[in-house]
């Protein structure tokens, strides 16, 4: 029998407002536990939330960037649980008018093109966090309140190389926005699967099984392949699903049943009374539309039509904003686009996976790259003094004053050279002749004469029309 | 019209609550929660057809806060902290828990 | 000193002259509240030491022309969060519970300078018509001991009405202000839904819960209330309007001339025959003074309870799962796991009432009852709202009984939640439509001499008109004279 896979996925990003959703709280990490929290964030009695507006600007910008339908009128709605993460018992949420709805992205496997679609997307707010120990677990409420986007997708993924090309096209849309680092080993992403299987031409889908916070696209994809093996061979033998939540362990490569417990899937999900409705207006929509930062697609074509880059490279340097945004400073600042290119793509690329570091978190900055490449396009240094300068400008050095500084300065002024050229010329008469009789060979030989008086520091192209015209003039 | 609710059904939403009650408990809330959700039975007598329903009497929308950070001070964090029945290293402490099926939502 | 002998300007301009220090004022104060209190037991905690403090505090500073409750103890019920005091909500799960933080009411009042005496009792979590659901006692009705003085603000009723002070702050979900004000022969109003800011006040139905005042005359009331009103950036759900003063139009000018007065016939049915006795002359004293008065029907009333019970009792289940032994208030002692936190923190800090509303609340709320329970309820609000908007159309107030009977007696009712929660049938309408509605003493009752209260229903955002036909019948009639008589009962 032939079997069809159908997979869903709802992804949790986290944006990086300055405060929380419902309240003030700075939205900040590696403070000490509970120091980002107020009142709010704690459920205190007496206390109601309020609605930032970044948040919802944020949210819209979402819908817009993945292709959907922004509502005009929304409210928020509770979802109760208890957990000790959760302060209130409840989270705010949408669940009856979704911030966005009918969405798409594309994305190409194995070279063929697909569109997978976006059922909705809602704001809400993240949970706290629990550390355990055997004995007794510790409630940290610092990312209580923090704003997330959830993205729920329409069941259009039929594989798993499918699931990770839509999270990896997703986490590009999202983060090109500027709205969320989308980091899945920081948590600024997480990824919930199910997925579930049929006979090919069956016209009702199969029993689904959900496995949550999964946390790397590799673990999706293997995970997700693990469950359709194991979807195949229940089916196959005659058994069936049970609807159920798993784990994926990533030491063994499996997925776990978890013991879920009876009833506690019944959210009881109501209209929050304490957030009055929304109605957004088309005017804001279009103001935040404006001010969308152009998206991977845009970038790629204005590097190749306008910066003459090639396809392939526009593809590397789009990859992430961040080597996108450097790329575009470090141009902006002067540098040539061609020569910035091939030094992020090759010695700054592999700079960064030997020190296993982002490009942010490095001294590395536009400027002194793009100052680097304009040396070099001057004359100041020559390609071989360059490498050093790239180890100073790693440290933060500013490139002019660090090749100065170690003497690593082409010289290229003709008044200092031209008495070189005229003293080697004295001193091999011979070389002169062969010149004049057409020898090639003479000119390399004189230069390589001056190099050497100058210990390799001459500027060869100074030192070659300088030479030139002597010979000439002879 | 009988009452709409068993026991049963009351100890499965003692449970959504985290409440328990002991037996002879409940089974006189089963009748006096029995007993309201029969006058509850009263609403089906409004025809609602085509009616929104209301779930606030506010008179605002579109209320919005702009995204600035306050951080709360030293002394705000300590007081909250000091009112936990139990804390441990500036973390709230709490016996272990045990089922984490519902981590994440 | 004794309150039925003055009023909120009386004893702002006496303090402000030097007639009487703020400190003698609060002393005495504390002195009739200690006379009564064995009898009434109004307070949950009294705030003694604090307010005598802040009392020579005024008296060292002086007081402002603006400043009007500067140096005047008032009480504050014992859900509103007060810094540093205890707030309770009449619950074990808050027995200890001192707040980091004021409501915004109290930090209003503190600005201007008020003497908060103490926090009065009421219904746990404001769950109740009767004080009894309190869980450390109940309160007394101080003109008839064995009877309840209404609730939820039972203690603040009782409060006012006994003298211990000029008025005291309640909150109103379904009655919870008007019902006792009417038990205890008092002015209570709850203001239109968004007047008042509700941060701070421990929620119970969020979409309904507002705060108010509880006094003795309607003039001090107009302008106790305008000190606590306004929008608040803390509550997204408090309006924008401005608030007026409305005390400024209560004078010897004001008049029910041509008032147009609604009195829907569902109001008139199933009410006890000295309530509507009481109602009946008030009423048709009213049209001797010129009001136009008119039966018209709300077609919706007797559907009001049931509604109300699902919604308020539905956002109550969500508002009090934070009370879970985790952060703060009760945990249980002994406790093994996180489940049992949570489960047998609540079983016990939770009495009988609290746990009953959580129980109807989460049922009309789950899986496969939403629809039948919540999502009809909120429908017939809608329609509730709706019958109120068509009678306004043509009349600038309706009235009406506040509650159907008096003072029952203390145990008569409390095993019986059903009979219990239809008190409220001609009070909880008023909240599904987030109206300002006030309870002003109308008469007693010829049966056992229990005061009568007159509800005077509004306009969204008119308590301008409520006040001013509340004020005529004050100037014009005698019940709001009468004092219980303590210590040797009427
Ligand atoms: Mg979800
Ligand atoms: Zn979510």
């Amino acid at each position: 029998m032939n079997f069809e896979t159908t997979i869903g996925l709802e992804v949790h990003v986290e944006l990086k407002t300055n405060s929380k959703i419902y309240s003030p709280s700075p939205v900040e990490y590696g403070d000490q536990p509970n120091r980002n929290t107020n009142v709010i964030d704690w459920g205190y009695p007496g206390v109601l939330p309020t609605l930032n507006k970044g948040v919802v600007r944020d949210g819209i910008m979402a819908g817009l960037a993945l292709h959907a339908q922004i509502a005009r009128h929304m409210h928020f709605d509770r979802k109760n649980y208890f957990y000790p993460d959760n302060p209130k018992a409840y989270q705010i949420t949408q669940s009856e008018t979704p911030i966005a709805h009918d969405g798409w992205i594309e994305i190409e496997v194995d070279g063929k093109k697909k569109k997978i679609g976006i059922k909705e997307m809602h704001i809400e707010e993240d949970a706290g966090k629990n550390t355990h120990t055997s004995k007794y677990s510790y409630v940290d409420l610092n990312r209580q309140g923090t704003p997330l986007i959830e993205i729920v997708s329409k069941p259009d993924i039929a594989s798993p190389e499918e699931a990770v090309a839509y999270l990896e096209a997703l986490r590009q849309r999202i983060q090109f926005t500027g709205i969320s680092d989308v980091k899945m080993e920081e948590g600024s992403m997480r990824v919930d699967t199910n997925i579930s299987i049929r006979p090919v031409g069956s016209d009702k889908f199969g029993t689904k099984t959900e496995m949550k916070n999964i946390n790397s696209f590799n673990y999706v994809r293997k995970a997700l392949e693990f469950e359709q093996k194991r979807h195949q061979n229940v089916l196959l033998s005659g058994g069936h699903i049970a609807q159920e939540t798993r784990r994926y362990d990533e030491a063994t490569g499996e997925t776990i049943s978890m013991r879920t417990k009876e009833g506690s899937d019944d959210y009881r999900y109501f209209p929050e009374p304490d957030i009055p409705d929304l109605n957004i207006e088309q005017e804001w929509i279009d103001e935040i539309n404006s001010e969308m930062p152009e998206m991977p697609g845009e970038r790629r074509a204005h590097y190749v039509n306008d910066l003459g880059l090639t396809d392939y490279d526009a593809m590397v340097l789009t990859q992430t904003k961040e080597m996108s945004d450097f790329f575009e400073e470090a141009v902006k600042d002067g540098g040539d686009p061609k020569r910035v290119a091939n030094y992020l793509m090759n010695d700054v690329n592999s700079y960064l996976n030997d020190k296993q570091v982002d490009l942010p978190d490095t001294k590395l900055t536009p400027a002194n790259l793009a100052g680097m490449v304009k040396l070099i396009e001057d004359g100041t240094i020559s390609s071989k003094m360059a490498k050093k300068v790239f180890k100073g400008i790693l440290d933060g050095e500013e490139p002019q004053a660090y090749a100065k500084e170690h003497g690593l300065v082409q010289l290229s002024d003709p008044a200092q050279l031209q008495p070189i050229v005229d003293d080697v010329l004295a001193n091999n008469e011979q070389s002169i002749e062969d010149f004049k009789n057409g020898k090639d060979r003479a000119v390399g030989y004189l230069m390589g004469q001056i190099m050497k008086q100058t210990r390799g520091k001459a500027n060869p192209q100074v030192v070659t029309k300088l030479l030139m015209k002597s010979l000439n003039a002879k | 019209m009988a009452s709409k609710i068993t026991e049963q059904q009351v100890e499965h939403v003692a449970e959504l609550a985290k409440l328990e009650f002991k037996d002879e408990e409940l089974t006189k809330f089963t009748t006096q929660l029995g007993s309201i959700i029969d006058m509850f039975e009263d609403l089906t007598n409004v025809d609602t057809d085509g009616v929104e329903p209301m779930t606030s009497a506010s008179d605002r929308e579109n209320v919005m806060r702009e995204d600035k950070a306050v951080k709360s001070s030293k002394e705000e964090t300590d007081a909250l902290l000091d009112n936990a029945p139990d804390t441990d290293d500036g973390y709230i402490k709490v016996p272990a828990i045990i089922d984490e099926s519902e981590d994440g939502e | 000193m004794d309150f039925y002998q003055t009023d909120l300007s009386q004893l702002h301009d006496d303090l402000k002259n030097k007639k009487i220090s703020a400190t003698e004022l609060t002393k005495e104060t504390f002195d009739h509240i200690k006379e009564n209190e064995d009898q009434v037991k109004a307070f949950i905690t009294l705030n003694e030491d604090e307010a005598m403090k802040k009392a020579a505090e005024i008296d060292q500073q002086g007081i402002n022309d603006d400043q009007l409750t500067a140096g005047i103890p008032l009480a504050v019920k014992d859900n509103i969060l007060t810094k540093g005091l205890k707030t309770t909500a009449a619950s074990k799960m808050l027995e200890k519970f001192k707040p980091v933080y004021d409501a915004t009411v109290v930090e209003k009042l503190n600005n201007n300078g008020f003497i908060n005496v103490g926090k009065t009792n009421l219904d746990e979590f404001a769950m109740g018509s009767s004080t009894e659901n309190s869980a450390f006692f109940t309160t007394h009705n101080p003109w008839d001991l064995t009877r309840v003085p209404g609730g939820s603000s039972g203690g603040s009723a009782a409060a006012v009405a006994a003298g211990d002070v000029l008025g005291a702050l309640g909150t109103d979900t379904g009655g919870s202000i008007r019902m006792p004000a009417s038990f205890n022969g008092i002015v209570g109003m709850k203001p239109t839904y968004g007047r008042v800011s509700r941060w701070g006040i421990i929620a119970f139905g969020s979409s309904f819960d507002q705060v108010g005042w509880l006094t003795r005359t309607v003039k001090d009331n107009a302008l106790l209330t305008q000190m606590i009103s306004g929008n608040d950036e803390h509550d997204m759900t408090s309006s924008r309007k401005e608030v007026p003063n409305w005390a400024a139009q209560l004078n010897d000018d004001t008049s029910v001339k041509g008032l147009r007065i609604a009195v829907p016939k569902e109001y008139f049915e199933g009410i006890n025959d000295d309530v509507h006795e009481v109602i009946k002359s008030a009423l048709a004293h009213l049209e001797s003074l010129g009001a136009v008065i008119d039966e018209v029907s709300l077609p919706h009333t007797k559907y009001g309870v049931p509604a109300y019970y699902i919604l308020a009792s539905s956002e109550a289940s969500s508002n009090l799962q934070r009370y879970d032994g985790i952060r703060y208030g009760f945990r249980a002692e002994d406790v093994k796991n996180i489940e049992d936190v949570y489960v047998r923190s609540r079983t016990e800090g939770f009495g009988e009432e609290v746990k009953r509303r959580i129980m109807l609340g989460t049922f009309s709320l789950s899986a496969g009852f939403y629809d039948a329970y919540f999502n009809k309820a909120a429908k017939v609000r809608r329609l509730i709202a709706q019958d109120f908007e068509n009678v306004f159309k043509d009349y600038d107030v309706i009235l009406g009984a506040t509650g159907a009977s008096t003072a029952f007696k203390i145990g008569a009712e409390i095993n019986d939640p059903q009979t219990m929660y239809m008190n409220d049938v001609l009070t909880v309408p008023v909240n599904m439509a987030g109206l300002p509605a006030m309870s002003i003493p109308a008469g007693f009752s010829s049966k056992n001499g229990m005061p009568v209260g007159l509800q005077i229903i509004g306009k969204p955002f008119d308590e301008q008109t409520v006040y001013n036909t509340a004020y005529v019948f004050e100037q014009t009639t005698d019940a709001h004279k009468k004092a219980p008589k303590l210590g040797g009962q009427n």
